[in-house]
């Protein structure tokens, strides 16, 4: 009997839960002092998130999708994208937004309901957060098409999550990827739970990071709590993408801390006892402890990062919920690249009624 | 006199003519280059119908045979145009909407709108539709007015070689996703078409025979149909005007308008199934608009509502022909108040 063929997925971990290195670091980590920028971000990350969920609770933000727990995955290939490569980000990867570019008061625009957070004064090329699941994949080899044809050594990197690989754009797109050798690196974020239906009811394989297989794509499977995996994997990726090598499928493993949105109640479905064991290997404080170590990271360090974190938040909320909402006829801006007549004069009649109905608040009031 | 071509000539050169012009115009789609990668591929014969035919052997990695994977490469196209390119992607046939849908309107559709007015999305969707092939229920529909239905795109309907090649060539231009409807019973119709890329700007009407007694609104293949009712009914002195929309989104609504004002008639004549369709669409706005200048009840001349048939006389049975506008014509026209 021959094999035609046989695949196997390599699995990386630097760090264990407790921050210790289990195998040599690669060169990039050897001066731990090069990981305190990651550090800040993934920190910087967190408090964001806290910052969102909080004014969801107050009424002063959309619902909101955490990402506690993830920080390490989206710090991680966000730290070795390039300014020319561009990101497909799902909606828990704050954090390679964060380092690509896009700024804070942009992230709470866009979870507040204002399309104007979308418009990137950094980062133009990149795509805002996609809601819907899995439609951003073809986008992401439609993108990586662009560069291959014009042959300039960018990269694209299309996020998505474990529900995510059971739907066919996913599949469909790997598959272009494959076989047009399009440079995209696609990161699965397996954080356990799509909702409240857990990995295990997703999909009969032993791994995600197989699928990858049925497009010809190599694939491998990484620590995602792991900062230094993270960032060792994706930037192989990465640089093998630019050089014209093609696409590649990295699963990170990590676990959804908090709820699936501030409208979920995850209580309802899993237990205390398993998320409790979950943080205990929570990214951010196993790199703290590597740093700390390595002796590049003091108590005083920690308390600075925090108070500059929380200052840099709350000055991002400040300026979000100071900015004026958009007046009724944005509503038919964007549309169009000219608006046709008809719609013209629907946006006239809006403008008209919208007076109207001030002018009549203002008579009442 | 300009030269004569057919209506799939015409797609052909405004395509051809694109990509030469700028670059940045690919294409992509199903079995399109016809052979790439296999023997005789320069002789690629270009899809089902010929349509792309010769362009893999003109303009090489630009003409692209796509897996049969209608998400990937329509949602492929609408990334790639917003990084730059200008796809012009072929659905084969419009029925296989189902499977990309959501690429279409959820997302080519929202760009623009959704990322705050920073992303661009030319993209160009052909794809081929209408009945009269004996291509059966799957492969037969009229589907334009699902699009039309979705704010952010624009929706093409081209009745003739000439409106094809300038539509085609304004579409590619266009910065806006386009589905262009090419109706499968009109690809060997010849026309005069000059040779020169020339554009024919949307929302505006083409109308193809003036007259003072009735309107006849309608689009793609049905303006043949209502072109020769319209000279049948000539016979007996009745003056049917004919609308040809050209486009549905944008629509000129103000020639459908200006035109009932002026007859007080109205026929509108729609290959598709008459729920929620252009017909109704178009007797909506009349009545909403120009109500007062009614002299009979709009009559729409659609499609029954019923999946296309695969037996022939059925088939032919179903498509709206002739004889039905002019019945419809005439009982406007004998209406009394």
């Amino acid at each position: 009997m021959s094999k035609p063929a046989a695949f196997d997925i390599p699995y990386t971990r630097f760090l264990d839960p407790e921050g210790r290195a289990i195998v040599p670091v690669p060169a990039f980590a050897q001066d731990a002092s090069a990981l305190i920028p990651d550090y800040r971000a993934m920190v910087l990350t967190r408090t964001y998130d806290a910052k969102a969920i909080a004014l969801q609770r107050t009424g002063r933000l959309g619902t909101y999708a955490s990402c506690l727990g993830q920080e390490a995955v989206s710090v991680g290939f966000g730290s070795v994208m390039q300014p020319g490569d561009v990101l497909l980000p799902t909606y828990r990867e704050p954090g390679a937004q964060l380092l690509h570019g896009v700024t804070l008061v942009e992230m709470f625009l866009c979870w507040g309901g204002d399309e104007r957070g979308h418009d990137f004064a950094g980062p133009r090329e990149d795509f805002p957060v996609c809601i819907p699941v899995a439609t951003q994949a073809p986008h992401a080899t439609g993108v990586a098409l662009a560069f291959k044809l014009r042959g300039e050594a960018r990269a694209v990197v299309c996020c998505f999550g474990d529900g995510a690989t059971s739907k066919g754009d996913i599949y469909e797109a790997l598959n272009l990827a494959g076989v047009w050798q399009l440079p995209v690196l696609f990161m699965i974020t397996n954080n356990q739970w799509a909702i409240s239906v857990p990995r295990e009811a997703q999909t009969a394989t032993a791994t995600l990071a197989q699928k990858a297989f049925a497009a010809g794509i190599p694939a491998e499977q990484v620590d995602g709590n792991d900062l230094i995996a993270m960032r060792h994997a994706a930037g192989q990726a990465l640089e093998k993408a630019r050089a014209g090598g093609g696409p590649h499928v990295i699963e990170a493993l990590t676990y959804r801390l908090g709820d699936h949105t501030t409208a979920d109640d995850a209580t309802r479905y899993r237990d205390d006892e398993s998320v409790s064991r979950h943080w205990k290997e929570e990214p951010i404080a196993r790199l703290r402890r590597y740093l700390a170590d390595a002796g590049v990271w003091s108590k005083g360090d920690e308390e600075a990062l925090i108070a500059a974190c929380a200052k840099e938040v709350d000055a991002a909320a400040e300026t979000y919920l100071a900015t004026p909402p958009e007046p009724p006829e944005a509503m038919f801006d964007h549309l169009y690249a000219t608006l046709p007549p008809s719609l013209a004069k629907q946006r006239a009649a809006l403008i008209e009624e919208a007076a109207a109905l001030i002018a009549e608040a203002k008579g009442n009031g | 006199m300009a030269r004569k071509i057919t209506f799939q000539q015409a797609v052909n050169e405004a395509l051809a003519q694109e990509m030469e012009r700028d670059e940045t115009v690919v294409l992509m789609g199903e079995d399109i280059a016809g052979g790439t990668g296999g023997e005789g591929e320069m002789d690629a014969w270009g899809g089902p119908l010929g349509i792309t035919k010769g362009l893999y052997s003109k303009f090489g990695d630009r003409v692209m045979d796509t897996p049969i994977s209608e998400s990937a490469f329509v949602g492929a196209a609408v990334g790639a145009a917003t990084a730059g390119l200008r796809p012009v992607v072929e659905l084969m046939f419009i029925d296989f909407m189902g499977v990309c849908f959501d690429q279409m309107f959820n997302q080519a559709a929202k760009f623009r709108y959704m990322f705050g007015g920073k992303a661009e999305t030319p993209v160009v969707v052909r794809t081929m539709f209408g009945a009269g092939l004996r291509a059966a229920a799957q492969h037969s529909q009229c589907l334009y007015p699902v699009f039309t239905h979705i704010p952010g795109l624009k929706v093409v309907v081209p009745a003739t070689p000439y409106d094809v090649k300038g539509l085609l060539i304004q579409s590619i231009r266009d910065n806006d996703p386009v589905i262009f409807c090419e109706h499968k019973m009109l690809y060997t119709l010849e026309g005069e078409v000059p040779e020169e890329p020339y554009t024919i700007p949307f929302g505006e009407a083409n109308i193809t025979r003036e007259g003072g007694d009735v309107t006849i609104v309608t689009l793609g293949r049905m303006v043949h149909i209502a072109n020769e009712a319209a000279t049948n009914l000539a016979k007996d002195g009745i003056e049917c005007e004919v609308i040809d929309l050209r486009t549905t989104s944008p629509m000129d609504q103000d020639s459908i308008l200006e035109s009932v004002e002026s007859t007080g008639r109205l026929v509108v004549l729609d290959e598709a199934t008459p729920r929620c369709n252009i017909a109704t669409d178009i007797s909506a706005l009349v009545c909403q608009e120009a109500f007062d200048a009614l002299k009979a009840p709009i009559r729409m001349v659609t499609a029954p509502h019923v999946p296309v048939p695969f037996n022939d006389t059925l088939e032919d049975l179903y498509i709206p022909d002739a004889a039905k506008v002019e019945t419809a014509v005439r009982a406007v026209m004998e209406h009394r108040q």
